[in-house]
């Protein structure tokens, strides 16, 4: 079993406005991303399984052939800087992935 | 063939950068030096409050060697999102800080500056008139939000830039910006792409970024041609690559081909990524998609409240096993002692070395560390309020008697006294919002400012 962060360039979390956040992941190799790809490896079921979510909540699972990438789009859930909020930049969400064993 | 060259100095003005990389940089005679001041990242405070996440002495540091670069070459600096936030202080802020430089400096020019400020009434107007409308998580605006919003500014597009341009402003300082338009407005105007212009305006606001290893106090170069750009970094440490320009072509974006923006989006579908050798990367393939409707981003802060907070330590293992329902029993215990304050405000709890940074969302919350950090988080309307909620939660979960407590001296270490802290205003975002208007000019008004200091 290979860990996601042993195959990722780039594995990360970042605010796109103050009620959401994104994941990136970048590839080393164009082998690994096509094979995401195309097995669909990235879904929604499986973010909402590693972040304790529903299905529906995800917003969006998009994957960017240019960049070798998968974007995955979520919702806060508190808004950025309000009472309650643990991350204002958003930039520490992304862990779940990196020790994520894919099959 | 025509080219146009742009100097990024830093990522954000106050971030600083290495003189030899400047140097470098200027070695290229670029057409334009420009600088995003500003950002949404740190959150609602900045806005609300007026003040700067930015450093002032930092601040003037950068500035000193960017107007007297300007100025001595005569091509124009552009900063934008002044202050941080872009809101009127910080606009002032930053004014104040050119003003005085410009004269230690023996330094003359014209000075635009670009208000971004949006008054209430235009959004209640908005409001009546349908044409506002939500991003994606924000919820539907009410004209009650409105009401009660501290402040409230617009993302200006390449329009008022371009106007201060043309009136002969060679240092522009614009409130709150669509970062992109800050690099893109002035080669636009020449008649290049404005879809590769924004694209490498998008690269060049985070400069040295986008490069790796990525840095956020370094320049960087980007040359604008016809049918592509170039990126080049000015330091030997750095290189661009196909990687770090398409990783950063995708950061803090929503969706990694369709980037919204004023007036209009761009579609990054059929980009591509040629590396060049020596750390360069051209790109190509970028396009702008002008929008029916021209429609700017408002970002509006309203104050809550007060905050403060303490933080401590806990150590002992059999507290550490039943920390959720002794955080619990200690919160309706609260409740009861300060009803008015919780009612009125919040109270969280931040547990270090648990699940302090994901919250519901952390996977091995069950798997608590030897010591956990607590930090105790009290709103409330009123700074006497917030500091009665803080210390009265604090005292009653160190005194705390939970079941199994075999340590009867105390529930929590402190690293310092006193153990709680004000920690000022709290705000949140309120408004997060696109609104369509006729006119991209008129709510960004224009102020020409001729500043002389001949020593002659």
């Amino acid at each position: 079993m290979t860990m996601l962060r042993d195959i990722a360039v780039v594995l990360r979390s970042k605010n796109t406005s103050p009620f959401t956040y994104a994941l990136d992941i970048m590839f080393k190799m164009e082998r690994d991303y096509l094979q995401f790809k195309q097995r669909k490896l990235i879904d929604a079921q499986l973010i909402a399984r590693l972040y304790a979510l529903e299905p529906e909540q995800i917003l969006d699972i998009i994957y960017f052939d240019p960049a070798m990438a998968i974007k995955i789009c979520l919702p806060r859930s508190t808004p950025s800087g309000s009472p309650g909020d643990r991350d204002v930049y958003g930039a520490q969400q992304h862990a779940p992935l990196l020790d994520w064993q894919f099959p | 063939m025509p080219r146009f060259t742009i100097l990024a100095p830093t990522a954000i003005l106050g971030y600083g950068f290495p003189a030899a990389s400047f140097q470098q940089g200027l070695s290229h005679e670029p057409d334009l030096i420009a600088v995003d001041a500003g950002s949404a990242d740190p959150g609602p405070y900045y806005l609300g409050s007026g003040r700067s996440f930015t450093d002032a002495a930092a601040v003037r540091r950068d500035l000193a060697v960017l107007l007297q670069a300007a100025i001595e070459r005569d091509i124009p600096l552009v900063i934008g999102s002044a202050g941080g936030a872009g809101a009127a202080m910080h606009l002032q802020w930053t004014l104040a800080i050119i003003r005085q430089l410009a004269k230690e400096l023996q330094l003359s020019f014209r000075l635009g500056s670009i208000h971004a400020d949006i008054e209430k009434e235009q959004i209640l107007n908005a409001i009546q008139e349908d044409r506002i409308t939500a991003l994606q998580g924000a919820p539907a605006l009410t004209k009650d939000t409105v009401t009660k919003t501290t402040k409230v500014v617009a993302q200006m597009g390449v329009e008022p830039i371009q106007e201060a341009l043309q009136a002969n402003c060679q240092v522009i300082v614009a409130g709150r910006a669509y970062d992109p338009a800050l690099f893109a407005a002035l080669p636009m105007m020449l008649g290049f792409d404005p879809g590769l212009a924004l694209h490498l305006g998008k690269i060049l606001e985070c400069a040295a970024i986008a490069a790796a290893p990525g840095s956020g106090a370094d320049c960087a170069l980007g040359i604008l041609e016809q049918d592509r750009f170039v990126l080049r970094p000015l330091n030997s440490e750095r290189s661009f690559t196909a990687t770090s320009v398409a990783a950063h072509t995708l950061y803090e974006k929503a969706h990694p081909t369709l980037l919204p923006g004023p007036g209009g989006y761009l579609d990054l579908s059929k980009v591509q990524f040629e590396e060049l050798g020596q750390g360069s990367v051209a790109v190509t393939g970028s396009k702008f998609v002008p929008e029916s409707r021209y429609s700017v981003k408002l970002e509006g802060a309203r104050q809550i409240g007060h905050r403060s907070i303490c933080i401590a330590g806990i150590r002992d293992p059999i507290m550490i096993a039943s920390l959720d329902s002794i955080l619990n029993e200690v919160r309706s215990a609260v409740g009861k002692l300060c009803a008015n304050e919780i009612q009125q405000g919040s109270l969280h709890f931040h547990i270090y070395g648990k699940d302090a940074v994901m919250g519901s969302r952390e996977p091995r919350k069950d798997q608590p560390a030897h010591e956990l950090g607590v930090l105790i988080d009290a709103v409330a309307p009123e700074p006497s309020a917030a500091a009665t909620l803080c210390s009265v939660t604090r005292s009653t979960l160190l005194h705390y008697g939970y079941n199994g407590r075999v340590a009867t001296a105390g529930n929590l270490a402190f690293p310092f006294s006193p153990s709680d802290l004000a920690a000022g205003e709290v705000f949140e975002f309120s408004i997060y919002h696109l609104m369509a208007t006729k006119d991209p000019l008129s709510l960004f008004p224009l102020v020409i400012e001729d500043i002389a200091n001949d020593n002659a």
